[in-house]
């Protein structure tokens, strides 16, 4: 299955780096390069961060961006152009503001995840419902702040908000690669840990897991993943979710081993084939958010439906 | 030795445990036994680390549970707790494996292997290890999780309701597995038991709970009596002598 999946997503890089080439091949490779680089990242950071997300969680219904933490992000950039201004704004290098906003989002989604998974047992319709109130808490005060802000000020703003597959931010490719290979192989002697985690609090504990110290540092780097794949093409609610419950059915098993490659190569294959169909095949633009949005959320509807049910 | 000492629990103005102070001894079989709501998971979870006490401590071989590093207690103690859900898709044998976790981390090595098999083996499960666990009757799941404790191969093994679900046959068999597990290997065995004649003929020690105390520690002799049953559950309970072993009729 792996090897299938690993199978389509080289096939779908190839076609999307030939596809419809002409002219210089060296200037389409590098261009055509970046943007797959950058697809790739996204892919990595949704569908991990997913997977471990619902592993700490319990559920196959809920995600970073459910819960509205993209959301968080989007408020973060608004409040530091806010407070910064446009002109301070311009001499600040883009990569060391996309650090410190990736620092205050880990912080702050630290604390949330805290209050809402570690402390008293809460119900999972409780949670959603916390999830859905942060998520337009933070999008009215990103507004609120947008409406005040200066026109310049504003336009910079824009930039970042409004970042898509199509229009992945290239200044920030190299500093997110960077963090991500970084916490990945920070944090590779969790992963033999994830599938006892699955098994829920108290087997975990039993089995000799250190539960919060674990579980926080999955938080921070859930908190982390977010932050690069919002800073390089803006909120993406429901891809997250699509992709793990896809790698989950595919699979037959639940082990990380294998569920964390899949929804990954899954992803992949998802935006890299999505871009190449929509951009080459049909010239249109935009539509590859929105077919991912809409599939993702039709996802998520069957998904709570046949958790009702239940 | 586990030493509870002074241990209590509130939740908001609740008091589910009381002052427990107790000792548990380095072998043989302790039920802990008294009515619904008494405290008696929640005493369990406390020694295994899964709930914090609201005051006191326990202690296993002198390491205090809330101080010492997870992956070592692990290596002394293991609970089934009393309700079990796993949201994993797991066979029985996967199951039981993740019980070596604590000595092998994610690889189990030939000895490992050899303690699953055996632990499948004690519970009967040698036909069902390749089922799915949410494919096995609710009797069979008990027993899968049963045998993951026991792969787990801890001195202390603290057991809340493990007869839940289980027929007649297989809640003898239990208890007589227990009995062999502590008379051969010298284990420690800590089990909750609804039926007091369960207690009263496989266990070494009893300890009574009511509203969050230990109202009694004791043998079988001294808890099967008549008024004792009494005070404790509040309803009468004839005791007979049968072959030796005192049994309370608490059908009638
Ligand atoms: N999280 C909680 N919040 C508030 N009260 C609780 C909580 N958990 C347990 N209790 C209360 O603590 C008391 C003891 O519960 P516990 O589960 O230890 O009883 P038990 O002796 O195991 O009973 P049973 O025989 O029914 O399993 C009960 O009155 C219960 O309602
Ligand atoms: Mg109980």
């Amino acid at each position: 299955m792996l090897a299938g999946l690993t199978g389509g997503a080289l096939v779908a890089a190839a076609v999307f780096m030939t596809l419809g080439a002409k002219g210089q091949w060296d200037f389409i490779l590098a261009f055509r390069g970046t943007k797959l680089i950058g697809m790739a990242l996204v892919a990595y950071a949704v569908a991990t961060s997913t997977v471990l997300f619902q592993t700490i969680t319990q559920n196959r219904i809920l995600t970073p961006s459910v819960m509205g933490f993209d959301a968080l992000y989007a408020a973060i950039q608004t409040a530091v152009v806010f407070f910064l201004g446009a002109h301070q704004l311009s001499i600040f290098d883009p990569r060391l503001r996309f650090i410190v906003e990736a620092l205050i989002m880990s912080g702050l989604s630290l604390l949330l995840f805290r209050w809402l998974f570690l402390g008293r047992h809460r119900g999972l319709h409780l949670v959603v419902l916390a999830g859905i109130v942060f998520g337009v808490f933070f999008r009215s005060l990103s507004l609120m702040m947008q409406r005040l802000l200066d026109p310049n000020a504003f336009i910079v703003l824009q930039d970042q908000l409004f970042a898509s597959f199509n229009t992945i931010d290239q200044e920030l490719l190299l500093v997110s690669g960077v963090i991500v290979v970084a916490t990945s192989i920070l944090s590779r002697r969790l992963l033999a840990r994830l599938d006892v985690l699955a098994l829920g609090r108290d087997v975990a504990i039993n089995l000799g897991v250190d539960y919060r110290r674990v579980v926080m540092l999955l938080f921070a780097m859930i908190a982390i993943l977010v932050s690069v794949s919002t800073a390089l093409v803006g909120p993406v609610t429901f891809f997250g979710l699509l992709v793990a419950n896809l790698a989950y059915q595919a699979l037959g098993t639940d082990r990380h081993r294998y569920t964390l490659p899949a929804a990954t190569l899954i992803a992949i294959i998802a935006l890299v084939g999505g871009q190449t169909i929509f951009e080459r095949v049909f010239g249109f633009d935009t539509a590859l958010s929105i077919i991912i949005e809409f599939t993702g959320g039709i996802a998520f509807m069957l998904l709570l439906y046949r958790d009702l049910k239940r | 030795m586990i030493e509870i000492a002074g241990v209590s629990k509130t939740y908001e103005d609740e008091t589910v445990l009381d002052d427990v102070s107790l000792v548990l001894p380095e072998s043989g079989i302790t039920a802990i036994v008294g009515p619904n709501g008494a405290g008696k998971s929640t005493l369990l979870s406390i020694i295994a680390r899964l709930i914090t006490p609201s005051a006191g401590a326990v202690r296993v071989d002198g390491l205090d549970v809330q101080k010492t590093k997870s992956d070592v207690l692990a290596k002394r103690l293991a609970i089934l707790r009393q309700v079990n859900h796993v949201g994993m898709r797991l066979t029985v044998e996967e199951l039981v494996t993740f019980g070596r976790f604590p000595h092998c981390g994610s690889r189990p090595t030939a000895e490992d292997e050899r303690h699953v098999r055996e632990a499948i083996a004690y519970l009967g499960l040698e036909a069902l290890s390749g089922r799915f666990l949410d494919e096995l009757s609710g009797g069979q799941r008990q027993r899968a999780f049963v045998a993951m404790v026991l792969a787990q191969d801890t001195n202390y093994v603290l057991l809340d309701e493990p007869l839940n679900s289980l027929d007649m046959k297989h809640a003898a068999a239990m208890m007589k597995l227990l009995r062999r597990a502590a008379d051969t290997f010298g284990k420690s065995i800590v089990v909750v038991v609804h039926d007091i004649n369960f207690a009263s003929i496989y266990a070494d020690r009893i300890v009574a709970m009511r509203d969050g105390r230990v109202v009694l520690e004791g043998t079988s002799d001294t808890f099967m009596r008549e008024a004792v049953l009494r005070d404790i559950y509040d309803t009468h309970i004839d005791v007979r002598e049968v072959d030796g072993h005192r049994l309370g009729l608490h059908y009638l």
